[in-house]
């Protein structure tokens, strides 16, 4: 196997080395270009240095078998907001890269493969044309001549998009020079985040019952549990919970000791089991006040019917300090339809204004906006207004759970909004906590494909975000652009903090040893001041939103991003930063 | 009293206002309501807690007053009535002519010189060799809706105007509204031709061939019917009608659609329900959105401004506007097009230049549209609350272009209404001197101007107004949204949502100070004493924001559940046959069916912590299904 290797790479290099002087700088540009470019920013570089060289051709040779034809001249590329480019097309592994014949000033324009969702072919005469539709909502055509070259590209586009296996992803191959492999992955763990928060020392502990991921596959190693529960009685709960998913603490209110804690549903069944451990775990979260709610993301009849496939919910006569709440959040298949029929509404300009309207209805996208919005707000006035601790779930508690837990904090705790905190409430949150971003957002609302486990849970989560940030523009530290960002990158991205499905599988792949952290990537200064908001104002009161039908919008920075409309706003916004920048020299001089 | 905030006090009427001063003795906050402003008073039936009163105000605001002896109430009720509605042809009953802002006959002549149509006109550049102002209306003879000063194509004679103006509706032949310096294009407005089917006029159309000869270059002119193509050909039976191609040589007609007034005013109705809808839920909102059909006529409104300006910018063709008679779409149009193609109209001052011109001067009928008086409520119509709808939405879609703020267009919608100054009153200019409103009132520009702090835009780019000089705006159904400052009132009892723009407003009046401090103290800056003024400043801002009390909202659904299971079980509906209510909307929709006294659900929402804790536990209680167990 490894002469095989060996020798590929050596034809390989052979055959590189022998192409003609001008198609190699060329094709140097461009991967210096990739190598310095970010997530879809322009920055074009000539310098090319002897590593990233090195990479360029591992990541060629690996995935070269599905690369025919890998340069196209004289192509045309469309994109929204620009004119039409004639140029050269490049695809290697990751990426379709297109150079316009600008000779002054060449321009480039890079998009990673992942980020395209469907592509569509028409043929006409020797030409033909590939419409791409990408994850993050943006529609491209390039016409390309020659039949066959056309057809080459769509293919290699077909089958480079959705890799399967990870460790072939781009985050594996992606070296900028300003950033290394050795630089600290992830922002904080369990153990450091329980260290911050010394109130609670002593009634609650770190468990490292997970370490080796038998206890919950889709746990961290280390959770915080209540201290009087030992480890044993947690190996008990979590068989007892949908997926191992046993209750652990997510937030600490400062200010009156109450707590938010998750999980999956209890495993009741038709023949309402009980578990012993479990009732016990859940009596030391409340131990010396007198009840706690559950906040169950599902309908009534949604927990009813889940007992009859093994799951359920906390009847009242086992769990009597536990008052149950019940709140529909949609996920799953509906939330991705959703997604889908609105971005197909918003996708049509010539809609009159009664169909528009009726359009955004019928996708539900704001209704689902509103519930999870309302939800949270509830879940917050529980812990915040009433005093009491909170234990929130769903079916398998990795994604409405998680969205009603992250929305609740960001209303309650000030520490969660600043950039830094906002971040990290995501690590915990959503990457360590185990959603599964692989499966959710493996396709976005163009593809053709069978729906498997597609689902916008985290969209919606930014969405939300999105609307507190509309509501409430001085209380958060970072910007609209950082959760445009974000949702771009939770599809498609260079960096590893996105892939896999839990921290179990990331340990599998090695994601922290050969992948780059987003999270920290995005705390650099350069890209801070891109990111943090110049409008915040740090406040200690919770931020309630409103859920009213009117107070809601359409998140059009997000949804209409790619239309005109959008560049005012952003031309608002960048005002904005001027002028704070503007005054606050002032104030310094 | 008023929206969800409930509160005990004592109501005082006056000649001119109502006043109700709270009893809580810390804040004694009065709610101070203009008569004028009163749109209707309904006295429901009676509640045991006493009579109500339900106060719907002009700017959409509704207020609830709980009363507690029945006599007393329909005394108030009846005076509130006579009041709000001075009879027909009772001008002096207005509040302006009582009004008195404590300033000098000199002042007050001058506010009514404040703002001077002609030197906008010169602004234009007209008169030139191609318009030239016309004496022919100036004992108002020709048209008496039309103000005394008009400018007209030179080529225009005399007997050309009269004989146009005898075929035009109401006498309102063609004039000049905006004459577009880069390109010579012109914007003229007239009413509809007494055309019928097939009657014709060459005075008319020698007047239109002069309107074309006035734009050196053009060989054709637009002629926009504001009216859907259909409502015009009806017209025609009545003697009315359209140009006809035929007739007219070198024109173009084009039709946009803007419906009459009858349908904008029942059109307007559903969105102020819209905006009145206690906790509905997004569908209820959207579908009422959707049938109110108010935001496809902003966009009908936007679109034919659109047109016109295209028309003039870009291919800089004139273009004459007109509709039945003239002075609602018409003046939509026009002024909505001049604030497209001019970027003075998109300041301070140039909209209330565009305002005074295009619809004071041109004959707008205020005192109709608006109720100033008693009269036929079918002259009512919100012609100018779309035209300040058509600008607010423009400058959701440009913040940078507008000098002006929000709270500007929502004040200059309080003046149309309120009748407080003399600037909106009256149908025309000639009426308006009859009345000799500017020796009796005050003018309401003079007052903004000296108020125009409150109404700056800190985002705006003079610059940007400069290199963008036609705004293009992007009239795809996406971009409207409904207008929430104008049409929503729920939220008032709520914290006010954090408004960016009041803080830009804030540090640039701050920034400003700093930069006099450091030109006085020429490089000894106090550092110190910056940063306390900083502090200051923004915390008193966010503590306008947030408020330490979450909203009701949250509180709505688990209150409804509490609510509804009472009801429910007093109807003796059988519990666990019926789908369980989780939204908010369908618990609270019953609610509202089944209690009529809203007062006292009011009161109960206000009542704080305790009571909420205890509602949301009941709340739980009926979450959790007694069948389950």
């Amino acid at each position: 196997m490894a002469v095989h290797v060996q020798n590929k790479r050596k034809l390989f290099l052979d055959s590189y080395h022998q192409t003609n002087r001008a198609q190699r700088s060329r094709e140097r540009e461009a991967v210096a270009f990739i190598f310095s470019g970010e997530g879809g920013e322009v920055i074009c570089s000539r310098r090319l240095d002897h590593r990233t060289i090195q990479i360029f051709d591992r990541q060629l040779m690996e995935l070269s078998e599905h690369i025919k034809t890998a340069n196209v001249e004289d192509a045309v590329l469309r994109q929204p907001l620009h004119p039409a480019a004639r140029g050269t097309l490049c695809v290697t592994g990751h990426h379709l890269l297109f150079s316009d014949r600008e000779e002054s000033s060449p321009q480039h324009f890079l998009l990673l493969l992942r980020n395209i969702d469907a592509i569509e072919k028409r043929m006409s005469g020797s030409s033909g044309t590939i419409t791409i539709k990408c994850k993050d909502l943006c529609v491209l055509q390039l016409d390309i001549p020659g039949m066959e070259q056309c057809l080459n590209i769509a293919r290699s586009i077909e089958t480079l998009s959705c890799l399967e296996n990870v460790s072939e992803m781009y985050p594996f191959f992606y070296r900028p020079s300003d950033q290394s492999l050795k630089d600290q992955w992830g922002l904080s763990s369990t153990e450091k985040h329980y260290s911050q928060m010394t109130d609670l020392h002593d009634r609650w502990r770190v468990s490292s019952v997970n370490r080796d991921y038998s206890v919950c596959p889709t746990y961290p190693q280390a959770v915080i549990v209540p201290k009087d529960i030992n480890d044993e009685m947690l190996v008990k709960a979590a068989k007892f919970r949908h997926g191992g998913r046993f209750p652990v603490l997510c937030y600490y209110h400062r200010k009156n000791g109450m707590v938010i804690m998750r999980s999956s549903q209890p495993l009741t069944g038709a023949n309402r089991k009980r578990c012993r451990e479990d009732e016990l775990l859940l009596q030391a979260v409340i131990d010396g006040s007198d009840k706690g709610y559950i906040i169950d993301t599902r309908s009534s009849q949604q927990a009813q019917q889940a007992r009859m496939t093994g799951g359920g919910f906390e009847s009242k006569s086992c769990y009597s300090c536990w008052k149950r709440l019940h709140r529909q959040v949609e996920r799953g298949k509906a939330l991705q339809e959703s997604l889908i029929k609105l971005v197909e509404a918003c996708g049509n300009d010539s809609h009159n204004m009664d169909r528009w309207l009726s359009k955004l209805e019928n996708s539900k996208w704001l209704s689902h906006v509103q519930t999870a919005l309302s939800t949270a707000g509830l879940l917050a006035e529980c812990v915040e207004r009433d005093g009491h601790s909170v234990l929130v779930h769903c079916s398998e508690g990795t994604d409405s759970t998680l969205l009603i837990s992250t929305v609740a904090q960001l209303i309650m705790d000030p520490c969660c909004r600043t950039l830094e905190g906002f971040l990290a409430l995501l690590e915990r949150e959503w990457v360590q906590a185990g959603h599964p971003f692989q499966k959710r957002c493996a396709h976005s609302a163009y593809s053709h494909a069978r729906l498997q486990q597609e689902s916008p849970v985290f969209l919606l989560l930014l969405d939300c975000v999105w609307q507190l940030l509309h509501q409430f523009p001085l209380a958060l530290g970072f910007s609209e652009a950082l959760l445009l960002r974000l949702a771009t990158e939770a599809y498609a991205s260079s960096y590893g903090t996105f892939l896999c499905n839990s921290d179990k599988e990331r340990c599998v792949s090695r994601v922290k040893e050969k992948t780059l952290c987003l999270f920290q990537a995005l705390l650099r200064p350069k890209e801070r001041r891109c990111y943090a908001n110049p409008l915040y104002e740090r406040t200690e009161l919770a931020i309630w939103p409103s859920v009213h039908p009117q107070s809601l919008q359409l998140w059009r920075g997000y949804f209409l991003r790619w239309t005109q409309q959008a560049r005012h706003l952003e031309e608002a916004q960048e005002e904005i930063r001027n002028m704070v920048i503007l005054w606050e020299k002032m104030a310094l001089t | 009293l008023s929206h969800l905030r409930a509160s005990v006090g004592t109501l005082y009427l006056s000649a001119t206002h109502s006043i109700f001063v709270e009893d809580n003795p810390e804040t004694r906050k009065e709610t101070w309501v203009l008569h004028s402003m009163v749109n209707s008073v309904e006295m429901p039936s009676n509640s045991p807690a006493g009579s109500q009163l339900i106060l719907r105000c002009k700017d959409f605001r509704v207020l609830q007053i709980l009363i507690p002896q029945e006599r007393d109430c329909l005394d108030i009720h009846a005076s509130l009535v006579r009041l709000s509605r001075p009879g027909v042809f009772k001008y002096s009953e207005l509040y302006c002519l009582s009004f008195n802002p404590n300033v000098n006959k000199e002042e007050r002549e001058e506010s009514w010189s404040f703002i001077d149509l002609m030197s906008d006109y010169r602004r234009m550049g007209v008169p030139n060799n191609l318009w030239v102002m016309t004496a022919a209306n100036s004992e108002y003879r020709v048209c008496d809706t039309y103000p005394s000063e008009l400018f007209v194509p030179k080529s225009a004679a005399p007997t050309i105007i009269t004989g146009s103006s005898r075929f035009r509706s109401r006498g309102r032949f063609p004039v000049l509204s905006y004459f577009h310096q880069d390109t010579l294009a012109a914007v003229c407005r007239c009413s509809q031709p007494l055309s019928g089917f097939s009657g014709r006029c060459q005075e008319d159309e020698m007047m239109l061939q002069a309107v074309m000869r006035s734009n050196p270059g053009s060989d054709f002119i637009y002629v926009v019917d504001t009216r859907p193509k259909l409502n015009a050909m009806a017209n025609r039976a009545a003697g009315k009608g359209y140009e006809n191609e035929d007739h007219y040589t070198n024109i173009k007609l084009q039709f946009i659609g803007i419906e009459n007034i009858h349908v904008m005013r029942s059109s307007q109705q559903k969105i102020i329900d819209v905006g009145e809808m206690r906790s509905p839920s997004m569908t209820d909102f959207l579908w009422g959105l959707e049938n109110s059909g108010w935001l496809k006529h902003i966009k009908a409104i936007l679109d034919a401004g659109v047109f016109i300006a295209r028309a003039v910018a870009d291919e800089g063709i004139s273009v004459l506007v007109h509709c039945s008679d003239g002075w609602d779409r018409t003046t939509q149009a026009c002024s909505v097009a001049s604030l497209l193609l001019d970027p003075y109209y998109r300041t301070i001052r140039g909209l209330m230049v565009l305002i005074e011109k295009d619809w004071i001067s041109f004959g707008h009928k205020f005192s109709h549209r608006y109720a100033h008086l008693d009269g036929d409520p079918k002259e009512v119509s919100p012609v100018m609350d779309q035209f300040l709808e058509c600008v607010w939405q423009l400058s959701e879609q440009f913040p940078c272009a507008f000098e002006f703020n929000e709270r500007f267009l929502l004040t200059i919608h309080t003046h149309v209404y309120s009748c407080q100054y003399g600037t909106f009153l009256g149908n025309s200019q000639r009426e308006r001197k009859e009345l000799r409103l500017p020796e009796r009132t005050h003018s309401v520009w003079s007052q903004l101007w000296k108020d125009r702090v409150d109404f700056r835009n800190p985002l705006f780019k003079a610059d940007l107004s400069q290199s963008q000089r036609v705004l293009r705006p992007n009239t795809t159904p996406y971009c409207f949204k409904m207008w929430k400052g104008l049409y929503s009132h729920i939220d008032k009892s709520m914290p006010p949502c954090q408004s960016p723009a009041d803080f830009l407003s804030a540090m640039r009046e701050e920034s400003q100070q700093l930069e006099e401090e450091i030109a006085a103290l020429t490089g000894r800056p106090i550092v110190w004493e910056k940063t306390e003024v900083l502090k200051r400043r923004t915390t008193h801002l966010q503590q306008r924001h947030l408020g330490p009390d979450p909203p009701t909202s949250y509180i709505q659904p688990i209150t409804g559940h509490g609510q509804a299971v009472a009801l429910k079980q007093a109807n003796q509906m059988a519990l666990n046959k019926e789908p369980n209510l989780y939204l908010p909307t369908e618990c609270h929709s019953k609610l509202k069916d089944h209690d009529p006294d809203d007062c006292s659900t009011c009161s109960d929402r206000e009542s704080g912590v305790a009571d909420l804790r205890s509602r949301s536990s009941s709340g739980g209680d009926y979450a959790k299904d007694p069948d389950w167990e």
